[in-house]
């Protein structure tokens, strides 16, 4: 990007990052600025690469499944999920009904988790830090569920191909019961401290707005598409796992700026416990595993799944030529994809907002190099 | 006029410092003081590995089956074993487990058929050489000793 000589102009060229904290990771980018103004960014990426998609060929596919938790690792629910539905499209196997409503249980959850993060970080760029110990006391309630079903906070490797390992231990439904009703009075809080609030407007509105078009063009998804007014969610455009049961609305809004994504995964939220409070109540019995084979050998094929994750659309290709480990594995991460329109969004901005945009987009850096 | 006289007394700032006021005696607190008070972990909780015995007799519950060294996805755990004369059984040498190279995921222990390996609540496993972190034999049927600082 800095491509002519900047001595005989007033145009400075800025790193920020590799190590910036507001960068959400090992993310640098190239600032062209004119004083305050941003005249174009360069994204460098790749700090953070480890070659997820190649240990694929080299793994089986039950030994692959904890390094998807590893990638999106505030959602390492949801990457499980997509990975494990891909094989299992793969096998031609569906997971029993109890554990299609344990998984979307974990996967709202998982959700409100990274939601959580996401705006007690995003606040905490913006200079408000009281949110962030708030969102962090919630989600360590949630990380407290995973960490009793599954035995492990982050990294969780929850869902195994087929279903589920682990069965709900004792008193799981009253917690997550528990959590749904101690949980909404809590997002009316976050509200109640950032909503209404001059500087939070102030430093949000007509911020870094990316039309619906351009969320076409670019391939963005999830919140960042449904602020800008898309009502594209694939759990009700393709459902999975069973979501088609649940009763939820999609959240909107009409002008794509940083406010109204931030409004969006507020109601999201919101959304993640109506499903969780639905799902909780009519947990099936009955088996939790598939049948599915001790090694994993699908026949030769592919198998494209994408699934809704709390980024937007995370998707697997996996191809299989026969035998125990997967010919390829590609993964389609959302927060790839919407770090690709962070140029467009935060050019003719000012620095300040940056900060702001890279926090709205909500990337996590593991993803985006893998 | 009521947008303005909001604007004025500020009463966006004090709904968001109300918020703040209410949490100022939280019912419950979350620092753990670590040293001092050790986090209870999940039953679940999948930490330090370990090589049960037979309680009884002292022998281990291992059968030298391998199974878990083919189930781990870091290829870390190495089983060696002999075909005792007597018995006509499979009898464990040595069994070295990599800690430093291990995420914890769980697939040994799922694997295990007679719940020989299994992945303990004790999490403090942090040592001053990278030798110290491969775990042979001994070392896993004891499992980790954390120096304990009295507070």
């Amino acid at each position: 990007m800095p491509d002519s000589t900047f001595l005989d102009s007033t145009e400075l060229v800025l790193n920020m990052g590799p190590q910036h904290p507001s960068t959400h990771g090992v993310l640098r980018v190239i600032l062209k600025l004119d004083g305050e103004k941003v005249l174009g960014t360069d994204c460098i990426i790749g700090y953070l690469h480890r070659g997820v998609e190649k240990i694929a060929e080299n793994r089986t596919y039950a030994q692959f499944n904890p390094y998807v938790d590893r990638m999106d690792y505030v959602a390492a629910v949801s990457n499980g999920l997509g990975y494990c539905l891909a094989v299992e499209k793969l096998l031609n196997v569906e997971a029993p009904p109890r554990a299609q409503a344990i998984r979307v249980i974990l996967t709202e959850l998982n959700r409100i988790a990274s939601h959580l993060l996401w705006l007690g970080t995003h606040a905490l760029d913006i200079g408000a830090i009281t949110p962030v110990f708030y969102c962090l006391r919630e989600r360590e309630e949630a990380l407290k569920i995973f960490e009793k079903y599954c035995g492990a906070r982050l990294t969780t490797h929850a869902f195994r191909i087929g279903g589920l390992l682990y069965e709900t231990y004792d008193g799981f439904e009253q917690e997550i019961r528990d959590f749904c009703k101690m949980f909404i009075p809590k997002v009316d809080e976050y509200e109640e401290l950032l909503t209404n609030n001059r500087i939070w407007v102030g430093r949000l509105k007509d911020v870094g707005i990316l039309s619906a078009d351009e969320c076409k063009e670019f391939g963005v998804t999830g919140p960042v598409l449904r602020a800008a007014g898309v009502k594209w969610d694939l759990r009700k455009a393709q459902p999975y796992s069973g979501y088609e049961k649940y009763d939820f609305d999609i959240p909107t809004r009409q002008n794509g700026d940083t406010y109204d994504r931030y409004m969006v995964r507020m109601e999201e939220m919101r959304q993640s416990v109506r499903i969780m409070e639905q799902a909780v109540e009519g947990i099936p019995e009955g088996p939790i595993m598939g049948k599915v084979g001790k090694v994993i050998k699908p026949a030769i094929g592919e198998a494209y799944v994408s699934i809704e994750a709390p980024k937007g659309e995370l998707g697997y290709y996996i191809v299989s030529d026969g035998s125990t480990q997967p010919y390829r594995c590609r993964v389609r991460p959302p927060s790839f994809v919407n770090l690709q329109a962070l140029d467009r969004m935060i050019r003719g901005g000012l620095i300040a907002d940056v900060v702001a945009v890279i926090g709205t987009l909500d990337i996590v850096l593991g993803e985006v190099d893998r | 006029m009521t947008g303005l006289l909001k604007k004025i007394f500020l009463v966006d700032l004090f709904q968001g410092l109300f918020v703040t006021f209410r949490n100022q005696n939280p019912k419950y607190i979350y620092t753990e003081q670590y040293p001092a008070e050790r986090p209870k972990v999940a039953e679940r909780y999948r930490g330090a590995p370990r090589l049960n015995i037979n309680p009884d007799n002292g022998e281990t519950l291992c059968i030298s089956c391998n199974l878990c060294a083919l189930a781990c996805p870091e290829n870390l755990i190495v089983v060696t074993s002999e075909r005792s004369e007597v018995t006509k059984r499979k009898e464990l040498i040595t069994f070295t487990y990599d800690t430093s190279r291990c995420m914890f995921c769980g697939l040994c222990e799922d694997a295990c058929p007679v719940d020989a390996l299994e992945l303990t609540q004790d999490f403090e496993m942090a040592s001053y050489t990278r030798e110290g972190q491969i775990w042979d034999r001994q070392a896993l049927e004891e499992g980790p000793k954390p120096t304990q600082y009295k507070c």
